[in-house]
């Protein structure tokens, strides 16, 4: 591992001596396009009339942008992908010119030749920053919980909001990945939820603190497989816009088996899930209900199914 | 039942799929009578707007009868006559109760998608890609209608399906366009694009108070019609520099209000068009704003630019300096319909508008896929396809 980063490290110093000298170059071009349009026109051999002359000129603002990013940021991946979506579309411009009347065809195949070299050293040059921006990923530090916070309106007063969130055994409505909760008593509640391969995983909570229509906070008890704890705020927007609901959710994943299974339980993106859940605990809010499309039939899916019927759906 | 398919960019098919059911409580099943493409049905077609799926159906202009209700629906029976707005809308959410019902927060499940593209998500709209919702849409034998107790409005006895079909989208859609002018008396306005929007607009504008309308496109079919059955002035983008033209037929001013009812696919000439449509090819821009920036520059000082026609993503050579530096207004968005339909539907039983003069071609729903062709290519004179299931 050490001998890959340092590896990793070497390309990325080439990676950016490379970067730099592109930079200067989208820059030089750049300029020449915009300063003087018909050499340029001439050198690669197409014609010097206006309409040339002005998306030669276009052409290098684009050269130019992506040319003083190169060289002002650190590490500029980014820009080096815009470079190279720039060099397709050159080629783009360059092979029309080829099958079109009144052009050098012999300048026009040198230039796009030349554009196919800068493409080559664009692409290895935004290959090895890559790889090198990797390596610097790996040796940071990593937080063991993870956290994520949302913020949503609902269009109902909060005593209404807060009732519907304080009743845990409403969560797996718009919770998609809890099966079920089932509240005790005393505070306490046994929850249930999805785990891949048609698994389940369950731990206890208890809630924290409640503050009727302003907070609830729960966390799981000790010696849960997954330690985790939630919180939700509830305060009057202004102008009597409702309730602004501002939900944390907090899990410790374990280390082994377990914790791959509870990483993937709260989603390869909790953020995502997350984001998904409360625009679904607005919808039962403020409609009724779960909102359902054809291509989303049980609320939102990175896959979607396409928009037609299902075969079979159940009636709610 | 039968339905028009998207099945992969400029491919159309009819294909043979399940019968919607009941998914929400407060839906409805409408069987269609008739419905109609589009323009904004070409740019997903064209594979213009991001996240379609194979197989998904196309279509949010239709209208029919109701065959089935869920139990959340009191207002709508079995056996009664609608036209069905194209955008999805829950009416209770704080953008519906202000009437911005294109902007319900609540009808489309994947907001996030639209998130990710916008910023923030609109509404759920009917076959329209799944960036609003995965909805499956109206060019088929039947439709699930969500929000069925707030969309869908009755058509009166004695009205056709041709009046009242163009309530679903384009007649709305137009109107708004001219209502976001805020015409005052004496008002010029100019219009890019004289496809059906186009002519609504003109229509509507007039209805409005403008002076003048003045409507531009490359199409001499659709700048007569525009002429002869909308009653405004025109000009051919092909054979005339437009900004000229405008100065010269406003003495100088320039338009009062500029609508752009072209949007992303919008054409023209020259270096910049051919600068747009490479960057459009290889995913630069998203969007060809050539009507926008004509519209922008063309406006007079102070006044209005009011964006109908569909962009989906982004623009590049956005001419915000004559924006900023002249005070131009810029609105936009896509239509309220709910909040014209009834207005319209009024005005169309009266005879103040009458919106059938825009069809030129219908077809059986198994022909869609040539009324694709026809609308597209802008064969045979083609200005709007009707299609009958």
């Amino acid at each position: 591992m050490a001998i890959g980063q340092a590896q990793r490290g070497l390309e990325n110093g080439k990676g950016q001596r490379l970067a730099r000298a592109l930079g200067w170059f989208s820059h030089g071009l750049g300029l020449a396009q915009l300063i003087a349009p018909s050499d340029v026109a001439r050198l690669i051999g197409i014609k010097d009339d206006d309409d040339n002359r002005a998306l030669l000129r276009a052409i290098g603002v684009r050269e130019i942008v992506p040319g003083l990013a190169i060289l002002v940021r650190p590490r500029p991946v980014g820009w080096l992908w815009a470079r190279l979506a720039g060099d397709a579309m050159d080629l783009a411009l360059l092979g029309a010119a080829l099958t079109s009347k009144n052009v050098r065809r012999d300048r026009v195949a040198a230039a796009t030749a030349a554009v196919v070299g800068v493409t080559a050293l664009d692409v290895l040059c935004a290959t090895r920053l890559r790889s090198g921006r990797a390596a610097v990923e790996e040796t940071a530090p990593q937080d063991d919980t993870r956290g994520v916070e949302k913020a949503i309106t609902v269009n109902r007063p909060p005593e209404e909001v807060y009732a519907l969130w304080r009743d845990f055994e409403n969560l797996p409505r718009f919770m998609l990945h809890l099966e079920s909760v089932e509240v005790m008593g005393d505070g306490r509640s046994h929850w249930k939820a999805k785990a891949p391969a048609g698994r389940t995983v369950e731990w206890d909570a208890e809630i924290v603190d409640d503050r009727p229509n302003e907070l609830i906070a729960w966390r799981s008890l000790e010696g849960s497989d997954v330690q985790n704890s939630g919180s939700v705020r509830f305060n009057p927007a202004p102008g009597g816009r409702g309730t602004e609901v501002r939900v944390k959710l907090q899990y410790d994943p374990p280390a082994g088996a377990v914790g791959v299974t509870v990483a993937k339980l709260f989603g390869e993106e909790p953020n995502q899930q997350l984001r998904e859940d409360v625009y679904r605990f607005k919808q039962v809010l403020e409609t009724g209900e779960v909102v359902r499309s054809e291509g989303s039939l049980d609320g939102a899916r990175l896959r979607q199914r396409p928009a037609q019927p299902p075969e079979d759906a159940t009636v709610p | 039942m039968k339905a028009t398919c998207w099945m992969g960019r400029n491919t159309v098919q009819v294909q043979e799929v399940p019968d919607p059911k009941i998914l929400n409580a407060r839906d409805a099943i409408v069987q269609i009578s008739s419905t109609a493409i589009c323009g904004s049905d070409l740019h997903l077609v064209d594979g213009y707007v991001p996240s379609m799926v194979k197989g998904d159906i196309l279509g949010h202009e239709f209208m029919g009868e109701v065959v089935e209700v869920g139990k959340g629906v009191n207002n709508l029976k079995v056996g009664d006559r609608v036209v069905v707005p194209f955008p999805i809308a829950c009416g209770a959410c704080t953008a519906c109760q202000n009437e911005a019902y294109s902007l319900c927060e609540n009808s489309n499940p994947n907001a996030w998608m639209a998130e990710e593209l916008w910023g923030h998500s609109t509404a759920g709209i009917f076959g329209y890609s799944h960036l609003t919702g995965g909805y499956a849409g109206g060019q088929a034998e039947y439709a699930r209608v969500p929000f069925a107790d707030v969309g869908p409005l009755k058509v009166p006895d004695g009205m056709t399906d041709e009046q009242a079909l163009f309530l679903s989208d384009i007649l709305p859609t137009g109107y708004m366009g001219a209502e976001m002018c805020d015409i005052r008396p004496g008002d010029i306005v100019a219009i890019w694009g004289a496809g059906p929007v186009g002519q609504f607009a003109i229509v509507s504008a007039f209805l409005l108070g403008a002076e003048r309308v003045i409507a531009i496109d490359r199409f001499p079919y659709r700048l007569q019609m525009a002429r002869e059955k909308a009653g405004a002035e025109t000009i051919n983008y092909e054979e005339t520099d437009v900004l000229d033209a405008l100065k010269e037929m406003t003495g100088g001013r320039g338009p009062d209000a500029c609508i752009d009812a072209a949007g992303l696919e919008a054409h023209g000439h020259g270096a910049a068009y051919a600068y747009d449509r490479v960057k459009q090819a290889a995913k630069l821009e998203t969007d060809r704003p050539t009507a926008l920036r004509q519209a922008i520059m063309a406006c007079r000082n102070g006044g209005t630019v009011s964006i109908v026609g569909v962009y989906g993503g982004f623009v590049d050579k956005f001419p915000i300096g004559s924006v900023m530096n002249r005070s131009l207004t810029i609105k936009a968005g896509q239509t309220h319909v709910h909040r014209y339909m009834r207005p319209l539907l009024e005005r169309i039983q009266n005879g103040e508008i009458d919106p059938t003069f825009i069809i030129t071609h219908t077809l059986p729903l198994e022909q869609a896929p040539h009324g694709y062709e026809l609308f597209k290519h802008k064969q045979d004179n083609c200005e709007k396809v009707v299609l009958k299931a």
